[in-house]
């Protein structure tokens, strides 16, 4: 099992090649309002993410996601379950 | 007071902008009068009709009406009821047992359109703790499907067998799993790689929906749709279709071999809770039905449409949605929604009509004008069809 600051730190790796703004990535990171994703961008991430970790992010989970902190903590709990 | 619709504003602004330039509205259109399957009267203007999911020109075939007329007239204009209450007569018991004639199957449950079809199965038969994965493409309906259960929603990536493999593979072992494909998914007319699909979801242990709206009628050796061209007829656990495309009325479906499927009928709320068709249009459809076993001409001539304006289109120099004709969907690719709609009206100003699609009905930020085609469709017509994409392709500069 990971670390929450180890899982940050992954979840930022993933972020960058889709960080087409060059935003700063910190907790309070929104996907939708600081990123600008849109719906497919998202999906390619989720994919990025689920891969890393070996994990599924199911659509009811995602639809709570809004910024980075909160994707961390939903990694971690999928990770210890 | 906040206004509900400020959240709309800028989707108002877009489109008055676009107005503005001087187009006319491609999602306003008005057939005044409808001459036949393929051609209908639009500002009077007889028009060339190639944008309607009329795949088997249904519409008009003298047997269907007829049918319709009859029922209307012994069983008047409508139930008033719901299909478990007042609502079934002998027309829907009908239309329920061509169903299962045409199909080969043991159930068929009759739903009110196409779209509350996937919205009463695939919520119904995916509770609390089970799984669906369904396609990143799939349309609306099972989007609208999902939302409506309480299962737990994972996509995968459009057509991707790896990827539904991968994604089947991280969920629980002894949870439920509805894995939901479409045999034609109608923004592209792309097909599925059903057989493929079928094998890893039995691997996973999943049941399988394959939605057939875009496929029966032409696909198969009796028109059942794509899951039977592709011999995948006794792997796919339920069926859903509509009446709205090859059949020619409007109405939904799904069938089964699955022996408790009837129980359907008590616990599906779309199937429970609105009024059941009309017996005019379970009349028509069920005729219709019957007729399509044996289209075997229709069918071909269907083929031979999609195949001449596919390569046609991409003789012209158009971009389209797929590599070959794999459906009577063609989509023409073009860069913005400003080419797609000057298209689109000098199509219409020269007697064709299309349909334009735009993001987010469509896969990866696409504009599209989708053409589809029907059976009743003369080779001339199709001549016609090409001259025309030829004359306004140069006149708006999206071919050379």
């Amino acid at each position: 099992m990971s670390t929450r600051d180890d899982i940050a730190s992954r979840i930022t790796a993933q972020i960058e090649p889709f960080n087409k703004k060059r935003v700063a990535i910190a907790d309070a990171t929104s996907f939708a309002k600081d990123l600008e994703w849109d719906s497919l961008t998202v999906m390619d991430f989720v994919a990025a993410i689920e891969d890393e970790f070996d994990i599924i992010i199911t659509m009811n989970m995602q639809a709570e996601i809004d910024t980075v902190g909160q994707l961390i903590d939903a990694v971690a709990k999928l990770q210890s379950a | 007071m906040t206004d509900l619709f400020s959240k709309f504003d800028p989707l108002i602004a877009e489109r008055q902008a676009l107005l503005d330039t001087g187009v006319r509205d491609p999602y306003g259109i008005v057939m005044d009068e409808v001459l036949s399957p393929t051609e209908a009267l639009i500002q009077g203007r007889r028009t060339i009709l190639l944008g309607t999911y009329n795949y088997m020109g249904m519409t008009f075939d003298p047997d269907v009406v007829a049918a319709g007329k009859k029922a209307l007239d012994e069983f008047g204009s409508g139930t008033t009821g719901s299909r478990v209450l007042n609502g079934t007569y002998q027309g829907h018991k009908e239309c329920e047992e061509a169903l299962k004639l045409f199909y080969g199957m043991d159930h068929a449950i009759v739903f009110s359109t196409g779209y509350q079809a996937n919205l009463g199965m695939i919520s119904t038969l995916a509770g609390k703790g089970d799984y669906i994965i369904l396609d990143a493409d799939s349309h609306a309906s099972i989007y609208d499907g999902c939302w409506l259960g309480n299962a737990e929603v994972v996509r995968f990536r459009h057509n991707s067998v790896d990827d539904l493999d991968k994604r089947l593979g991280r969920l629980p072992p002894e949870a439920g799993k509805l894995v939901v494909l479409e045999g034609v998914y109608s923004m592209f007319g792309d097909v599925a790689p059903l057989p493929e699909m079928v094998a890893v979801a039995k691997k996973h242990n999943a049941m399988i929906l394959c939605d057939e709206a875009h496929g029966m009628g032409f696909f198969g050796e009796h028109g059942r749709g794509v899951f039977e061209e592709m011999g995948c007829q006794d792997d796919v656990d339920f069926v859903v279709g509509t009446f709205s495309k090859s059949v020619g009325t409007v109405g939904g479906f799904c069938v089964s071999n699955h022996p408790k499927f009837e129980v359907l009928r008590l616990v599906c709320r779309p199937y429970v809770f609105t009024a059941s068709l009309p017996p005019s249009v379970v009349a028509t459809a069920a005729t219709s039905i019957r007729k399509l076993m044996h289209a075997g001409d229709k069918r071909a001539h269907l083929w031979k449409n999609s195949r001449r304006l596919h390569q046609g289109l991409r003789d012209l120099g158009f971009r389209l949605g797929t590599e070959t004709a794999q459906s009577a969907i063609i989509a023409v690719i073009l860069p913005d929604m400003e080419a797609t709609v000057h298209m689109w009206q000098a199509l219409l100003e020269s007697g064709l009509y299309v349909n334009t699609a735009r993001p987010p009905a469509t896969p990866a930020g696409t504009y599209l004008l989708r053409c589809s085609l029907c059976a009743e469709h003369s080779d001339e017509q199709v001549d016609e069809v090409l001259a025309m994409f030829q004359a306004a392709g140069r006149a708006t500069g999206c071919i050379n």
